[in-house]
Parts: structure tokens; sequence; C-alpha cells
């Protein structure tokens, strides 16, 4: 499946409402939500002498690249699960290229570093990621569930937007 | 917290490396931080050049113009940044089927009439005759079929809410109905002014969204060109500059004195205009507890949240529910 950016395979992960709004162009990120800003930041200060925002393709980007290891920096340990399949594309779109690599998800707060292999099981997660993504992308919007994410979510304010129920006069 | 920026005296706006200043006549600067500007309303006569565009497109900013009286001329906004092509076209769907575009245009009156009740009742006096009025006429609005027919109902409402005016200021301001242009009188200037801040503000609320500020329900499409401001409008413009003027002119806090006629138009005068937007500023930053978000939310973002909810609506998420104030 085309045209699936790595930001949509880690939505997916966490919440499928946040994957349907954002391929919708319904976009909040550029607000100023403080996590934005932060992971810009790092973005441009960390890891400097690598090559930076290596380009695999016009819809996949990838942090950092350094030799055989691709390299994703993130803020907070939070979301290892998300962190790791969107690791695990890049890796798949990689190979289907012939280029093999080794992901490395580098976690500044806890100076933690995880590394990723693409298996044929982690093939397999992918592959059933996309299709899922696919038939959400398809389908309508995911209705709202409440979930842990949700008050760090740049979305929070548009999902909790509704009236309570009135009491009309 | 972003906050509107007034110029209301006659100078220049200058950008200098990334700060911005607005010079008076007298050479006077005051820097002004587009960090956090929203957007900035020009009611004096003001030089500027490109470049000065160009940092406010970084920043996002929209200007609203004014002319010397108080009349909004027009906007302009940096390219939007923001689209969504899904959004639009099912924003447009909802315009195209008459009945969609009903619910949402009934909707905008339903909440419009809930907060001019809501004013007569909290400066009336024990008098129900006006409320039960409208409220008897509120069938009307509900069983209209088509816009024309809404229009004319909700005409009907507003008339006997300004009929209610005379009860509602209590100062012996001289008021005897709407009148827009001109102004006949105090009060009128007043409504026409407060109106014009809250159509750019809305304006400026839009922009921050990927609403498409032409497609409008209750007023026509693009018969102007923020018609959809007009239409959220509506709502706000009795909850916010209708409350505003009562509670302007019934503490005094604006008086005859604050204001002229020119060309046989009511107007404030500057020291007016001052009054005024000091309190519409103040207003609009006052905030109420949300009760979904939990937490308190300014009236200013009360207006975000309706394009919020609009979205919601049009992209089949959540069925819209005009915002009707509850206390
Ligand atoms: S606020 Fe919650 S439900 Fe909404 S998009 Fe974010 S995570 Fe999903």
């Amino acid at each position: 499946m085309e045209n699936v950016r790595g930001v949509e395979v880690h939505y997916y992960a966490i919440c499928k409402r946040k994957l349907w709004l954002f391929h919708k162009g319904i976009r909040f990120e550029n607000d100023g939500h403080e996590r934005v800003i932060e992971g810009k930041i790092l973005h441009e200060h960390a890891y400097p002498k690598m090559d930076k925002d290596v380009e695999l393709e016009a819809f996949v980007r990838i942090d950092r690249q350094d030799g055989d290891v691709l390299r994703e920096i993130k803020l907070t340990s939070k979301m290892k699960k998300a962190d790791r399949l969107q690791m695990l594309y890049y890796l798949y779109i990689l190979k289907q290229k012939g280029i093999r690599k080794t992901g490395l998800l580098s976690y500044t707060k806890e100076k933690e570093t995880v590394e990723v292999h693409l298996d044929d099981d982690g093939e397999q997660e992918v592959r059933k990621a996309l299709a899922n993504i696919q038939t959400i992308l398809e389908g309508n919007i995911p209705p709202f569930q409440k979930l842990p994410y949700c008050s760090k979510c740049a979305y929070k304010d548009f999902c909790f937007s509704g009236e309570a129920d009135q009491d009309e006069s | 917290m972003n906050r509107d920026i007034f110029i209301l005296s006659n100078g220049r706006m200058k950008r200098k490396d990334n700060t911005l200043y607005f010079e008076d006549e007298k050479g006077e600067k005051r820097p002004i931080p587009v960090e956090q500007t929203n957007s900035i309303h020009f009611l004096g006569q003001v030089d500027f050049n490109t470049s000065l565009l160009h940092l406010l497109s970084q920043h996002q900013i929209c200007f609203h113009v004014y002319n010397y009286y108080g009349y909004y001329d027009g906007t302009f906004c940096p390219r939007n940044p923001k689209v969504s092509g899904f959004t639009v076209v099912q924003q447009s769907a909802h315009v195209l089927d008459p009945e969609k575009r009903m619910y949402l245009a009934k909707s905008f009156v339903l909440a419009g009439i809930h907060h001019m009740l809501r004013n007569i009742r909290r400066n009336g006096s024990n008098d129900t005759a006006y409320s039960d009025t409208i409220l008897s006429m509120l069938d009307r609005v509900e069983s209209a079929r088509t816009i024309p027919e809404l229009m004319g109902a909700e005409g009907h409402c507003r008339q006997v809410y300004y009929d209610a005016f005379g009860q509602l200021l209590k100062n012996g301001m001289e008021w005897h109905s709407r009148s827009k242009q001109p102004p006949k009188d105090p009060v009128n200037a007043l409504i026409s002014f407060g109106n014009s801040l809250m159509y750019t503000t809305i304006i400026s609320e839009i922009y921050k969204t990927v609403l498409d500020p032409t497609v409008s329900f209750l007023h026509e499409p693009s018969s102007r060109r923020f018609s959809l401001s007009l239409d959220i409008a509506e709502i706000f413009k009795p909850l916010i500059i209708d409350s505003l003027v009562f509670t302007l002119l019934n503490n005094r806090r604006i008086q005859e004195k604050h204001f002229e006629s020119k060309d046989g138009a009511v107007l404030l005068n500057s020291e007016g205009r001052k009054r005024f937007l000091a309190a519409f500023d103040e207003k609009m930053k006052t905030t109420i507890k949300h009760r979904k978000l939990n937490r308190q939310v300014s009236y200013r973002y009360l207006i975000r949240l309706e394009a919020y909810k609009l979205i919601k609506h049009f992209i089949g998420d959540e069925v819209y529910k005009p915002f009707k104030a509850w206390w």
C-alpha cells in the first residue's frame, strides 16, 4: 500500500481515530502543541553529525541514517509499541528496495536505545497493520473512545469539543 | 494566551528584524508581540509595507481593517497552510442537501434566540411579556421549511427582542429600533461596532481550522467573503455583544458623551471606542468551565470549539449542537 507515512503507522498503533483524522488532512499539529515543539527542537539538536532527514520516498522519512543503522529519536519510551511498529515499517519499505538495515530507537529521556530487527514475524506484523490501516481509511471516522493518550494528544480539544447534555430552557 | 491587538491611532507599522512596532504620529513606538498575537485590528490610518505582510504570514496573523467610521472594510489572511479537501467537500454536501442545510441554519438561529431570551431574563424586569411572545414564535422557527421562511421567523423574534431593549436599558438611553446604516443613536452605534468586532473575531478563529469560510448555511454561501462567520455570529452576537452593550450602558461606563454625530450617523468617539474595545477584550478573555473538556476556556476559544464541532458534524462524527449558555 502506497502513501502511508511512518507517522500514520505510529498513530494507527495509538489511536485509529487520530490516524483517520490526520490522513484526511484534519491536522492540529501546527498549533504550538508543546510536545511537537519539543520534538522539533530535539530533532534539530540531537545527533548533529549524522545525515539529516534521509528521504527514502516522498512518503517515508527517517530521522537519521547512520551506516547500516536507521535511528529514530523519541522523547520518551511511553509509546514503545507504536515506535517499534513505525520502525518495522521503515525497515520493511527499505527491504522492498533491497536495503537491509537495523533499527535503533533512541529514547532521550531514559537514555535508552532499543534495537529493532525485521524478521518474518515483524514483516507479518507490518503487513497486517497496513491492511488494517487501509480498511480504517476507507471507512467512516472511528468513534471516539477515551484513551490514556488523549490528555497528551493534539486532537484532544477537537475530540472533546462537544456540548454536554443541555438542561434546556 | 493569544490576544487581539487594536490599533486606534494613526501611524505606521514597522518591522525591525523580527519585531513589530507601531509608531504613532508623535513618534512613540510600541512593540507588538507577534508570537502572542491572534489578529490585528486597524481602526486608525496605518501605513505599512509588504515586509510587514511577510512577517504576519509567517506567524499566521490575520488583520482586519475598519474605515474612518469604524465600519468593517476587509481582512487580510495569510495563505492558509491547513486544508482538508475531504472536509470542504463534506461541508459543501451539507449546503447542497436542503434538509442538512436547514438543520444547521436552524441550529444557529435557535442558539441565537436562546441567547436573546437569556439577555431579556438577565437584564429585564419581572415582565415576561417579551419572552413569552418570543417563546410563542419558536414554533415557526422550528417548522420553517425554507431559508427565507426561517429568516422571516427569526426576524420576528428579533423584532420583539429589540422591542424589549427599551426596558432593558436602565440609564435613559434613547432607543427606538435597530438602525444599521447608519446607526441613528448611541445604542445602535454600539451594537453595530460590536457586531463588526464579533464578525472579524470569528473570521480569525475559523481561519485556524480547516473549515471553508465561504461555505455557509443560514446565509447564502459566498454572498459575502466570509459568510460562515455570519452564520456563527448569530450564536455569539447576543451572547457577547448585546450583553456587553447592556453592561456598559447600564453601569455608565459608556455615556452619551462618548459618541459623536457624523454625516447623519451616530458613532463612538475615540474615548468611547477605547472603552468598548477594552471591555470587549476583557469579555473575550473571560473563561467558563467547559463541561466536556473539563477546564476553563475563554469566550474566544468557545468560538474555535464551535468550529471544531462543525467539522465533526460534516465528517459524520458527531451531530452538531450549537453552544447555548446554560448558566
Ligand atoms: S484525543 Fe484521544 S480519541 Fe481523540 S484522536 Fe487523540 S487519542 Fe484519539
